[in-house]
């Protein structure tokens, strides 16, 4: 009996196969006709243009520097990151409104491309946050909603300078490490630190060579 | 005076450009602030402040925009990245 079930269960299923490979066939066109339609389409990131990508980058380059301070430019050309003073767009104060009572300390921000922004003590370089923001531009010309690095940068650049309360607020505030390994902000301190002190060298002499043993 | 925005794979798109003292540009140039910040942007202009320091300002209407600038920069609004 059960040989028997087996049997016919076998045979159905071979002719319901047979039946339904038209149906199938005619699927797997539709699907390969929609994914060169997709392949087609300008934004598509199948049709990714590495070149695209860095003249994008160069331009946003151009306009972070015309922006910018030169001081301010050049720790980002040399060390991939611009640090912000807190409390200089007026009002509250981006920390301070959060409620972090920092009774006059002086703070800043490390803002790096396409990751959060951190805020410390520049005296102790005691860590204090994490702000998580992006800028994402729905419209995704190119398939992605991300800005250009430096674009990015100018953004929150613009943004602290501008309105740090609003910008801080909009972003999601974390204890420092979630995303960024505090040993590399660290270090990154240190190189800021090491930064200045052979700028300000530099500049004594008048020598600007020197910026570039940190690149 | 310029009005650019930052678009993905673009940097700075030039969206449009006018003497803010000649009505018929003006007309223009608000009507583009608009549609800008309709779409959700934020604008920002560039200033240099008295000790000669560049600085940015964050504008929320065009009658807000400094008459001698020569550029507004829109770019997305921000939100809270990755949690």
């Amino acid at each position: 009996m059960t040989i028997a079930l087996a049997a016919t269960a076998i045979v159905v299923v071979a002719l319901l196969f047979e039946i339904s490979l038209p149906w199938l066939d005619r699927r797997a066109d539709r699907r390969r006709a929609l994914k060169e339609a997709r392949l087609r389409e300008p934004g598509n990131s199948a049709l990714y243009d590495p070149g695209r990508e860095r003249r994008a980058e160069q331009r946003a380059r151009e306009l972070l520097r015309s922006c910018v301070n030169e001081e301010e430019w050049s720790m980002y050309r040399d060390l991939g990151f611009i640090r912000v003073w807190g409390g200089q767009s007026g009002g509250v104060g981006g920390l301070a409104s959060r409620g972090r009572d920092l009774r006059g300390v002086p703070y800043a921000y490390l803002v790096y491309p396409h990751k959060p922004i951190v805020a410390y003590l520049p005296q102790t370089g005691q860590l204090l946050n994490e702000y998580c923001v992006e800028f994402p531009d729905e419209t995704r010309p190119y398939g992605s909603p991300r800005l250009p690095d430096s674009d990015d940068v100018l953004a929150k650049w613009m943004a602290l300078k501008g309105d740090e309360e609003r910008l801080i607020s909009e972003a999601n505030m974390h204890l420092p490490g979630r995303q960024l390994d505090p040993a590399r902000v660290r270090r990154d301190l240190w190189r800021l630190k090491q930064w200045q002190r052979e700028r300000a060298k530099a500049r004594r002499s008048g020598a600007t060579a020197a910026e570039a043993r940190f690149r | 005076m310029k009005f650019l925005r930052m678009r993905p794979g673009f940097g700075e798109q030039l969206l449009a450009e006018g003497d803010p003292e000649v009505a018929e540009d003006q007309e223009r140039l608000v009507e583009e602030f608009r549609r800008q910040l309709d779409q959700g942007m934020w604008a920002a202009v560039p200033v240099v402040n008295e000790s000669g320091r560049r600085e940015a300002e964050m504008v929320r209407a065009f009658e807000d925009v400094p008459l001698a600038t020569d550029r507004v920069i829109f770019f997305p609004r921000a939100a809270g990245g990755a949690v």
